[in-house]
């Protein structure tokens, strides 16, 4: 297995959870798009892994790791979503415009 | 060592005066007096301690040098010394008499004045200043001494302040100077220079080509008109009498503006033919039109200061004319006579509480010792014997007589008239101040620019003893140099003066309450405005200025503000663009991170 | 490590590529879909595909770790946070802000950059796969003997995170100002 393939798959996802954390604006896709880029991540580790066959299996088990800290994550960040929605009505990230210059 | 004294005591004076007379009371009005009777004392004393020192270097007679230190300047060194000679010993007697005599008076003109202190002071500071140039050493020192003076007329001119008329005089007065006083300094530096010593007795001393001299002495010149009010720089006296009336005396009258006419005669052998023919036009103009000048004018102090500026144009005159001696003994007479006239007509104001000859008249019975002592110095500027000017102005007129100046007609012929012309403007003062019915009313309260309220009384003894002690040398002060008489010319000024004086009593005889200067008919108007020299000046000079400083003030407000404040709102506006990116969209500003992340990447890898 | 030519690719490396395709296509359509629910969808699709490579690539322990907490959990937890917030169900035409463009541009740049690196970084590097290499209990084994501490410490941070989600979304909870 060509290690080019795996990386060049892994690079096209993560550009592609790039577009989607810059252009979408319901918070709840960019929370998507950042488990896309996370996914990209787990993708190269997992590669890289079996590649360099390391003793300790540090790609794998980070990968389980990443897993573990991403449901974490968007545990969280629904529960933020969800304060916002409560206090604002609103989840679109170009209405949240408080930290602009008046 | 006697001659350090006599000019750091004054100084020392001004500045205990300054320091020390309000001391325990600083501002509080109740120390009022204590503070100005501490002034006085710390005015009269030194200048009376100067005065008297200076009488025993007369006697001694003795000419020395004193030379304090030497600057190294690395072009040409300044020397800090002081020279003793018989010209700057007659000139310092003048100067302290004087200024005791005016120290005395002032306690009593400036009774109860709030700010006394610093007045006496500043004529301590002038005396000191005046004394070093006189006995200044060496071109470098006499400027320092010649600045301060114009200095300290500044200060005293501008006395009363409050008024606005009186700082414009300041103003006005220092401008005027000090548009000579460049000359005079530019002047310096080219003697200096040529000479390679700024000492005096060097430079009078050295090798200078005439053109160079010419140059100098020109320049020299401007200054020279500038101090001495003579003719083109002249129009600053008559506005200087707004200062309190024993200033007029000290500064306008005798000191300050025979400092001119010193610093030619200490510096004369220098003074070329060319130098000395412009001297003697400048004069002739000067003496026949400020004496008609003189004629016209309804206040006193003014009449006096045209006179002060004719005169001094008849010792330059007598420069001009070659007989440097007879100028300055002229100078020294009119120093003594004029600050006499000045005196009692500060007298004569403080009794009327006004300037205005034509609210004047009959007070020969209510200020005898006024009306005698002014009537000696009215006789000695006109020339009349035995008073000290009949003597001065026979020598000048000697002089001019037998001068080889090219100008000598003409310097001549113009010393002549104004003897005819000073004879009748001197009798029509003394006349419409003295004799007449009485106009003067009771006032409440002083009229602004005088120190006094009317008290219908005569002067105080701190005024009238000045007076009378100053009175002594305007009569007798000629027999000191009677050897030198000569009848002839004597004879044709007395007869010059006495038609003057004749033909003014004649016309007021006619009708005692009219002003004689009425016989100028048309020409009174011209006369009165002084040839409309101010007006020209306002005109070619004022005005443009003005107007220059005014673009001046304009440019600096809209083209270099203008850059100040346009490159504040260009910051401001640039900054409201880049403040449309804090739009509050988090999205925007994810993007231009990674867009930089990116572009740093790019970098690395292309770079790198 | 030996390295082989990229053409006739091998069937493991053919089955890997349709995978990848399957999943990079899937993510284009969680990222443009005009449909909020379709997106968590084509997420689940992604995941699972990404799972498959994972399969492929002999990690099979985190593959099925990856079906079950990607696509059993974190993708149920989105589509509760999309009922939550009402999101509107079926079409809608305002999902992309006004910084698509400009997005568009960012990622193509950065798909460009880390392509380019990654294939002139990688082009020779080969792996030969092993059947086994992520096997459960090599990874169980590797966890519980080197990765212990890291492993308490994640524990840890999980129960923060379920902490600070629960004070987070309960309104009851005030602050303590």
């Amino acid at each position: 297995m060509h290690v080019v393939y795996p990386a060049v798959v892994a690079a096209l996802l993560f550009s592609i959870g790039v577009y989607g954390v810059l252009a979408r604006r319901n918070t709840i896709l960019v929370l998507m798009s950042v488990e896309l880029m996370l996914n990209a991540v787990n993708l190269n580790l997992i590669a890289f892994d079996v590649w360099l066959r390391d003793a300790l299996h540090s790609g794998q088990v980070l990968t389980l790791f990443v897993i573990v800290i991403a449901a974490a994550e968007v545990g969280i960040g629904l529960a933020i979503v969800l304060a916002v929605f409560r206090t604002r009505r609103a989840i679109e990230l170009d209405r949240l415009r408080d930290l602009g210059e008046p | 060592m006697i001659v350090s004294l006599i000019v750091v005591l004054p100084f020392a004076g001004a500045v205990l005066g300054l320091l020390l007379s309000r001391h325990p009371h600083g501002r509080d009005p109740a120390g009022n007096l204590a503070a100005n009777k501490r002034a006085g004392l710390f005015g009269v004393v030194p200048t009376a301690l100067s005065a008297g020192l200076t009488g025993w270097l007369v006697w001694e007679n003795t000419p020395s040098t004193n030379v304090l230190t030497v600057i190294d300047t690395g072009g040409v060194a300044i020397t800090v010394g002081l020279e003793v000679a018989e010209l700057s010993v007659l000139t310092a007697m003048l100067v302290g008499v004087v200024a005791l005599a005016v120290q005395v008076y002032s306690v009593g003109y400036m009774r109860g004045e709030i700010r006394y202190p610093s007045f006496s002071a500043f004529i301590s500071l002038f005396t000191s200043a005046m004394l070093l140039v006189v006995f200044a050493a060496d071109l470098m020192v006499l400027y320092v001494g010649w600045e301060i003076m114009g200095l300290c007329s500044y200060l005293l001119v501008g006395h009363w302040w409050e008024e606005r008329a009186n700082s414009r005089a300041a103003i006005k007065a220092f401008l005027v100077t000090r548009l000579g006083d460049v000359g005079f300094l530019f002047g310096i530096f080219v003697l200096g220079f040529a000479a390679g010593s700024f000492r005096i007795s060097d430079v009078l001393a050295a090798d200078i080509p005439t053109p160079t001299l010419v140059l100098a002495t020109l320049l020299l010149l401007a200054g020279v008109a500038g101090k001495s009010a003579q003719v083109p720089l002249h129009t600053w006296l008559p506005d200087a009498m707004a200062g309190p009336t024993p200033i007029s005396a000290l500064i306008h009258a005798a000191t300050m503006v025979a400092a001119g006419i010193f610093v030619v005669a200490r510096l004369y052998v220098l003074f070329p033919q060319p130098t000395l023919d412009v001297l003697g036009v400048v004069a002739a103009i000067g003496m026949l039109g400020a004496a008609l000048a003189a004629f016209a004018q309804n206040d006193l102090k003014r009449v006096l200061a045209y006179s002060t500026i004719s005169q001094l144009a008849y010792m330059a005159a007598a420069l001009a004319g070659g007989a440097r001696d007879a100028a300055v003994f002229h100078l020294v007479t009119h120093g003594a006579f004029k600050a006499l006239l000045f005196l009692c007509a500060g007298a004569v104001i403080h009794h009327v509480g006004s300037n205005l000859l034509h609210h004047m008249g009959g007070l020969r019975r209510a200020m005898p010792v006024t009306f005698w002592t002014m009537t000696v110095g009215y006789a000695a500027l006109i020339g009349l014997p035995p008073a000290s000017g009949f003597f001065s102005k026979d020598a000048v007129l000697y002089g001019l007589e037998r001068s080889d100046s090219p100008i000598q007609l003409l310097l001549y012929g113009s010393a002549l008239l104004t003897v005819g012309v000073t004879g009748a403007y001197a009798t029509r003062a003394w006349l419409m101040t003295f004799f007449g019915t009485g106009k003067i009313q009771a006032l409440p309260e002083p009229v602004p620019g005088t120190a006094h309220v009317f008290d219908g009384r005569e002067a105080p003894a701190t005024m009238l003893w000045p007076m009378g002690i100053l009175a002594v040398p305007a009569l007798l002060l000629g027999f000191t140099d009677a050897g030198e008489f000569h009848l002839a010319p004597a004879v044709t000024a007395l007869v010059v003066a006495l038609l003057g004086v004749a033909f003014v009593y004649v016309i007021w005889r006619g009708s005692p309450e009219r002003d004689p200067a009425r016989l100028l008919g048309a020409f009174r108007d011209p006369c009165e405005q002084a040839f409309y020299v101010d007006r020209l000046y306002a005109a070619v000079l004022v005005r443009p200025v003005l107007a220059l400083a005014r673009g001046v003030v304009r440019t600096d407000d809209e083209v270099v503000d203008g850059a100040v404040r346009g490159s504040g709102r260009a910051t401001v506006g640039l900054s409201g663009l880049t403040r449309h990116l804090q739009n509050g969209n988090a999205q925007l500003y994810v993007t231009g991170v990674l867009a930089g992340v990116l572009l740093i990447a790019v970098g690395a890898v292309v770079l790198g | 490590m030996t390295s082989a030519g990229f053409w006739p690719p091998s069937a493991l490396e053919v089955v890997f590529l349709l995978l990848g395709l399957v999943a990079v296509g899937s993510a284009l359509m969680v990222v443009t879909t005009r449909q909020l629910v379709h997106a968590a969808l084509w997420l689940v699709v992604c995941f699972g595909a990404l799972a498959g490579c994972y399969l492929v690539l002999t990690a099979e322990f985190v593959a099925w770790v990856q079906v079950l907490i990607y696509v059993g959990a974190v993708v149920v937890l989105l589509l509760f946070g999309i009922m939550l917030t009402r999101a509107p169900i079926g079409r809608s035409d305002d999902l992309d802000s006004g910084n698509r463009v400009v997005a568009g541009v960012v990622a193509v740049a950065t798909a460009g950059v880390l392509v380019g690196v990654v294939v002139g970084g990688f082009q020779h590097a080969y792996a030969e796969l092993q059947p086994g290499a992520g096997s459960a209990e090599t990874l169980g084994a590797s966890i519980f003997r080197n990765w212990v501490l890291p492993f308490e410490a994640l524990s840890v941070l999980l129960l923060a995170a379920l902490i600070g989600a629960i004070v987070l979304s309960r309104t009851d909870i005030k602050g303590r100002g």
